[in-house]
């Protein structure tokens, strides 16, 4: 029975991949552990090995191709003396989710990144019309940002663990290391709470550290240098001193990497006098921010998010394109109701805009950005005109960012609200494993499309 | 408590910087022969560092400082010989027992002490208190009230300042207590793998708060925690300046030359508890006394000074009286300094 060769996932996010190339002919025999191909994945390039036994009857997709979707047939090993025409090539079957209470948007992958076209958002008004824009992903727009500010001012550096010669755990600093110099772009060993220490204190001396952490989740090792050391000494020394420092990293769930590696701290540290809290969701915004953050006199947690990492969007080809901290974009404009959301959680709340649209309901899309200091006075404008908000995060629920929106419209705007604000958050679980239990555990389109019909009584 | 007398000396013996071979390894014994300039300033020093704790203490009692206040005295050798060894732009960084190194850095006492006081012409304008004052001028970091928190930090700007190429080094001061911190650890790879000029300044008081060094460390022996990094360190007499000051030197050489970190462990010695709300239980007042009677870092001096005829009691008295009055004017400012302005509440959150 011929074996089919299918696109393997290659890293916890890879939805799609290119093949590089083919390492074998057709006719060539093939042993367990020989090398087939390479793929490049969102993150790298990998070579793949055989597991069958047999010889490479036939190859599907050829070199060169792109967005070659996980799971499809790629090439196909036959046995001794098998006709290799004999195989079929049916993807295999994804398991079922059992349970049995998701609503119908909750079924849906998760998320469902666009195959090539960039997702579709509302231009930012401050960007001049006739503007050429080019399309790139988050990442490519981070490492621009670096680069950028790199060749700015010599004071800033990017250190964190594979940064360097790896070109970054997640590929955002690719090519940093070859046009900056290991100098100036520094892996360190793998001790988040020494080396976040060490860049404030590098900061402290007036350098401009970038610091990566692989992901927020092990910066809870640095959370004390964080807090006490980056964002408390200002006060402490009277104004006399300064931690220029931006700490940068992939936050929130990726996918399948469970309760350890999916948390959500954008509720924790905008809690922090002293800290600026930044989490934007497109790449124009993910540009714009970084450059302004590395400027920023202070401390500023810049919160990004690996399944964002590999989407397009539309960047403006502006020299030197800076987007403020703490100023809120309307994503979507609408006059019904006001969503609230930053980061991927835009995402849900575009999908659900599209889906109430179908509906009749015209819902308007804030794009906090930055969650520290918060645009209130952008929520509170949006609620005069709807009258109802709804807040979309994947953080847990009590304390959340959505809370304190909640009480910041209670205390600005409780007469124009029709109905009470309704929060969607990630459940109040550690991030389970499973993938039906996982897509339960984040927030979702159908809660987004259900709390908007509650709050328009309908 | 019986070990004092037999730990609070490195067991080396001792010899005098002219003595010494100078092929043979360096071993924190060493003796810096000290002029009569350098005699008269570190006696200057130590004793304004005494004084003005003193005086804190009194003070404290009176409700005028709050909080914590941690006090340096019997401890004002250390830092008054690694200073002497310094040079303008090292930097120099520690924890909350800050009082001295703020001094002996040259920063203003009467600012030190309304800081104290939490008054508007505090160092840190009355929002940091004893354990968080800073100087840019004076290249002073720092006052860090996290046990160890420094060190990363003190690492770092070390980091910085190799990053601009110059030859400062990083005085980074932390207790035996915070040696046992993780990133201390961290520290001290990352410092020698990149070859960083800090030299680590731990100050062996003997006692983490209500610890003593052999309840709470495997390894008391802390010139040897660098150890399993390359770290070379030594053990010197942190009582006595002279050998402070020898060690400073040879350590900041090492870090000026790109030898990377060196560990200096200060064996010293606090009178006062650990705060001023530390009633000192978990030691006799017999251990005090021996160590005051037979090692305080400030009497050494003094008799070194008479014996030798670098200057008459008139002479010394006459410091002594400079000094009294310099921490009387800080005290008297302290008192009388308005507190900030309410408006400071709201002020340098951000930049």
């Amino acid at each position: 029975m011929p074996t089919n060769i299918l696109m393997p996932a290659l890293s916890p996010t890879m939805e799609q991949g290119k093949i590089a190339r083919w390492m074998k002919k057709e006719g060539d025999p093939i042993k367990s552990g020989d090398i087939l191909a390479e793929i490049e994945t969102d993150k790298a390039t990998m070579e793949v090995e055989a597991v069958d036994e047999g010889v490479l009857a036939k190859i599907l997709v050829p070199d060169g191709t792109d967005n070659v979707a996980v799971n499809t047939p790629i090439g196909v090993i036959a046995g001794e003396g098998e006709d290799a025409s004999a195989a079929a090539a049916p993807a295999a079957a994804a398991p079922k989710s059992e349970a049995p209470a998701v609503p119908a948007e909750a079924k849906a992958p998760v998320p469902a990144a666009p195959a090539a076209a960039p997702a579709v958002v509302a231009p930012d008004p401050e960007i001049p019309a006739g503007t050429a824009m080019t399309t790139m992903t988050v990442r490519e727009a981070l490492r621009d940002a670096m680069a950028e500010e790199m060749r700015r001012d010599g004071d800033v550096f990017v250190m964190g663990e594979e940064v360097a010669e790896y070109q970054g755990a997640y590929k955002v600093t690719q090519g940093l290391l070859q046009e900056f110099g290991a100098k100036r772009v520094v892996d360190t060993p793998i001790t988040e709470h020494g080396f976040a220490g060490l860049a404030v204190g590098a900061a402290f001396a007036g350098l401009r550290p970038v610091l990566e952490f692989m992901t927020f989740n092990f910066a809870m090792q640095a959370i004390d240098q964080i807090v006490n050391s980056a964002a408390k000494t200002l006060y402490m020394s009277g104004g006399q001193m300064g931690c220029p420092i931006v700490f940068r990293g992939p936050n929130g769930a990726a996918a399948r990497v469970a309760a350890q590696h999916s948390q959500d701290y954008t509720a924790w540290y905008s809690h922090v006098p002293g800290l600026k809290v930044v989490a934007p969701y497109t790449a124009a915004d993910f540009k714009g921010l970084l450059k302004s953050a590395i400027r920023d006199p202070n401390p500023v947690i810049f919160l990004e998010n690996e399944i964002l990492y590999g989407q397009s969007f539309e960047v403006p080809q502006i020299d030197d394109y800076l987007v403020p901290i703490g100023k809120a974009r309307i994503a979507r404009p609408g006059k019904d109701v006001t969503l609230v959301s930053w980061s991927i959680g835009v995402s849900y709340a575009l999908k659900a805009a599209a889906e109430l649209e179908k509906e009749g309901i015209d819902a308007e899309i804030i794009d906090l950005r930055t969650i520290r200091p918060m645009d209130v006075p952008a929520i509170v404008e949006s609620v005069k005109k709807t009258g109802r908000c709804i807040t979309i995060e994947e953080g847990y629920r009590q304390n959340s960012v959505g809370s304190e929106i909640a009480a910041r419209l209670m205390e600005e705007a409780f007469d124009y609200l029709d109905a009470p604000v309704v929060r969607i958050t990630g459940k109040d679980v550690p991030m389970p494993y499973a993938a039906n239990l996982e897509k339960l555990a984040l927030p979702n389109v159908g809660e987004i499309v259900q709390a908007a019909k509650a709050v328009l009584y309908r | 408590m019986a070990s004092v007398q037999s730990s609070a000396r490195p067991k080396a013996a001792r010899k005098s910087a002219a003595e010494s071979d100078a092929a043979a390894p360096f071993t924190g014994s060493n003796i810096a022969e000290f002029t009569r300039e350098q005699e008269l300033e570190a006696y200057k020093m130590m004793l304004l560092i005494r004084r003005f704790e003193e005086k804190a203490g009194q003070m404290y009692g009176m409700g005028l400082i709050g909080g914590f206040c941690h006090l340096y005295i019997g401890q004002e050798a250390v830092v008054t010989g690694v200073q002497l060894a310094s040079k303008e732009g090292d930097a120099v960084i520690t924890g909350y027992r800050d009082h001295g190194h703020m001094l002996a850095l040259g920063m203003d006492a009467k600012g030190v002490m309304a800081e104290l006081t939490g008054r508007r012409g505090g160092l840190s304008k009355g929002k940091g208190g004893s354990m968080h004052m800073f100087s840019k001028e004076k290249h002073f970091y720092g006052g860090h009230g996290i046990v160890a928190a420094q060190v990363p930090l003190g690492t770092g700007l070390a980091f910085a300042h190799r990053y601009r190429g110059n030859d400062s080094v990083s005085l980074t001061y932390f207790g035996d207590g915070a040696a046992n911190q993780g990133q201390v650890y961290e520290s001290f790879n990352m410092a020698e793998l990149w070859k960083l000029p800090v030299v680590y300044v731990i100050e062996n008081n003997r006692y983490a708060m209500g610890t003593a060094v052999t309840r709470a460390s495997a390894q008391t022996d802390f010139s040897k925690r660098g150890l399993s990094f390359n770290i070379p360190g030594v053990q010197v007499d942190g009582m006595d300046v002279r050998a402070v000051k020898a060690a400073a030197d040879h350590a900041i050489s090492w870090c000026r030359e790109g030898n990377g970190p060196f560990i200096l462990e200060m064996q010293t010695y606090r009178y006062r508890g650990h705060s001023m709300s530390d009633p000192a239980k978990y030691r006799t007042k017999e251990e005090v006394q021996k160590v005051r009677d037979e090692h305080d870092p400030i009497e050494q001096v003094r008799s070194r000074i008479l014996k030798a005829n670098m200057a008459t009691e008139d002479e010394l008295k006459k410091i002594d009286a400079g000094v009294r009055s310099v921490v009387a004017d800080a005290a008297e400012f302290a008192t009388n300094d308005p507190e900030p302005d309410a408006s400071e509440l709201w002020t340098d959150i951000l930049k």
